[in-house]
């Protein structure tokens, strides 16, 4: 006989089961991780008009101030996306160490990599490096003296972003820190790019060691594109 | 050959245990790290120690029963399962360790003993087809593609043997879910149930207190049937798509 289907069940809602079931958490860190990950690569490219000049970085950076209430709800977004990720990853941490109380006294990492052991250091590590990002170039108070760089564009007085990245990466201590906080962030990368295709299914035999070389390289180049800019202008290049 | 043995010793479920010392003398590079073990049991038996207890049953490789962790690795070194690892892959003189498989679902009975039921309740919850009995139907007479045919059948490999919960950081069994999913859900016979398999097994194995995976891919280096990870995607997608179709109401 085939038993009753399922969807005769009473108790919560359908949705709800999927959201809390070991692979709803999961689809949640990578749906979130995606937005993360084009965020990150949308941003790069939106930074790299520094390399254009002077003009181009204010105008991009003009822009996106211009977008007004637009800017808020992206914002928001943001912020959700950070939340949602941060909070099932965290969830199923505390799941998996109660799922795997007693560890081996001959350990042994068996097929695993450091960057896919190391997510929830490196994961945290990064949102250190993002508060100070925010701190440094949005918020400005890390140097208070980049709210008043102001220049002139096309007649109109705008906030001189150029200028506020030239000083702000000329300072040695800092450049480092951003090297160093992007290095955590394509650690985190190298292993979650990949590990979200497996996670959303969209894998197989196959094409998996395929997509594993070709993210793990993509999160390089990401990581290579954005520590391009404090090191050019160390090295003079942009200045 | 000659080792040093450190073995899990652990009275009864609720025992504290610690791993002990042996020495396991004359050893043939023939042997099976099974057949080791019972030589030293032997020995500890003629010194009146208590023999230390471990699962076996075939000792062929095929019933997965033999659950042993060796140097930190579920089944030891290289694929296979315990009974079919060898002495002559271990150096003379060698400090061996040995656990109990790890993972708060397999509560350890004894010693090297561990209670794998909760596999037995997944399978229960759903790895099955509910056939109906009768003639048995022509040979061929239901067409399965070569691919999936070829799917199916690496993922029926699984002997159910738990390294893959035992090997995860995370004591996560979806390689098992997965290998049980994707060889019932791809052939015709499993289809007609498949998103109340794939839900039940799944939920389940949450409900059993095992982990979630984080695509460590520990399973899969350890796996003595060679199941890859990639069955995982599969379960994955299943798992949404039969959670959708459960949300309206049209679930198979
Ligand atoms: C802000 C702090 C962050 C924390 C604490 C964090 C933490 C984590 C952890 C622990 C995991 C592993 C989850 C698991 O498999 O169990 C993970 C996965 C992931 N993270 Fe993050 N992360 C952070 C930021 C980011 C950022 C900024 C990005 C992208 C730019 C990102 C992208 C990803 C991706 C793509 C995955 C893989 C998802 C999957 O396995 O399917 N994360 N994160
Ligand atoms: S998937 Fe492999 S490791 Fe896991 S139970 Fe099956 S045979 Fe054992
Ligand atoms: S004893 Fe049966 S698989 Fe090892």
């Amino acid at each position: 006989m085939i038993s009753a289907p399922s969807q005769s069940r009473s108790g919560p809602h359908p949705i709800f089961l999927w959201l809390f079931s070991s692979i709803g958490k999961k689809t949640v860190v990578a749906l979130s991780g995606i937005v993360l990950v084009l965020f990150v690569t949308g941003h790069l490219l939106g930074n790299f008009t520094i390399y254009l000049g002077k003009d181009w970085l204010n105008w991009y950076a003009e822009h996106l101030q211009s977008l007004g209430p637009m800017l808020w709800v992206i914002r928001l977004f943001m912020l959700a996306t950070v939340g949602a990720h941060i909070f099932f990853t965290m969830l199923l941490w505390k799941e998996n160490q109660a799922a795997r109380p007693k560890k081996y006294i001959a350990s042994d990492p068996v097929g695993t990599s450091v960057f896919a052991r190391t997510m929830r250091l490196s994961g945290l590590i990064v949102l250190g490096f993002i508060l100070f990002h925010l701190a440094h170039f949005t918020v400005r108070i890390v140097d208070p003296a980049f709210q008043h760089m102001d220049t002139m564009l096309d007649g109109h007085e705008v906030h001189d972003c150029y200028r506020m990245v030239v000083t702000g990466f000329s300072n040695v201590p800092v450049s480092i820190l951003y090297i160093v906080g992007l290095f955590l962030l394509m650690m985190h990368l190298s292993h979650g790019i990949g590990s979200l295709f497996q996670t959303l299914g969209l894998t197989n035999r196959r094409i998996h060691p395929l997509i594993e070389t070709v993210t793990r390289a993509y999160a390089w180049l990401l990581y290579i594109g954005y520590i391009s800019i404090p090191i050019s202008v160390l090295t003079g290049i942009v200045k | 050959m000659k080792f040093y043995l450190e073995v899990w010793r652990q009275k009864g479920p609720d025992g504290a245990g610690k791993l002990e010392h042996y020495e396991a003398n004359d050893i043939p590079a023939e042997a099976s790290f099974l057949e080791m073990l019972d030589i030293v049991n032997e020995d500890l038996t003629k010194k009146g120690i208590e023999p230390i207890q471990f699962d076996s049953d075939c000792r062929e490789g095929i019933c997965g029963n033999c659950s042993l962790t060796i140097n930190g690795v579920p089944h030891g070194p290289g694929r296979g399962t315990t009974c079919q690892l060898y002495m002559r892959k271990f150096r003379d003189g060698q400090i061996i360790t040995i656990e109990p498989f790890r993972a708060d679902s397999f509560p350890v009975e004894r010693d090297l003993v561990v209670n794998r039921e909760a596999y037995d309740r997944i399978m229960q919850a759903g790895g099955f087809i509910s056939e109906r009995a009768g003639s048995a139907p022509d040979a061929n007479s239901v067409p399965i593609p070569k691919v999936v045919a070829d799917q199916a059948m690496d993922a029926a490999a699984c002997i159910g043997c738990g390294a893959c919960a035992a090997a995860c950081p995370n004591g996560s069994a979806m390689l098992f879910v997965s290998a049980k999913v994707t060889h019932l859900g791809l052939l015709p016979q499993g289809k007609p149930e498949n998103d109340r398999r794939v839900l039940k097994m799944v939920r389940q194995a949450d409900k059993e207190g095992f982990g979630n995976c984080s695509n460590y891919y520990a399973c899969e280096a350890v796996c003595p049937a060679g199941i890859p990870a990639s069955v995982i995607a599969h379960l994955n997608r299943n798992f949404s798509f039969a959670s959708i179709k459960e949300s309206i109401g049209i679930t198979v």
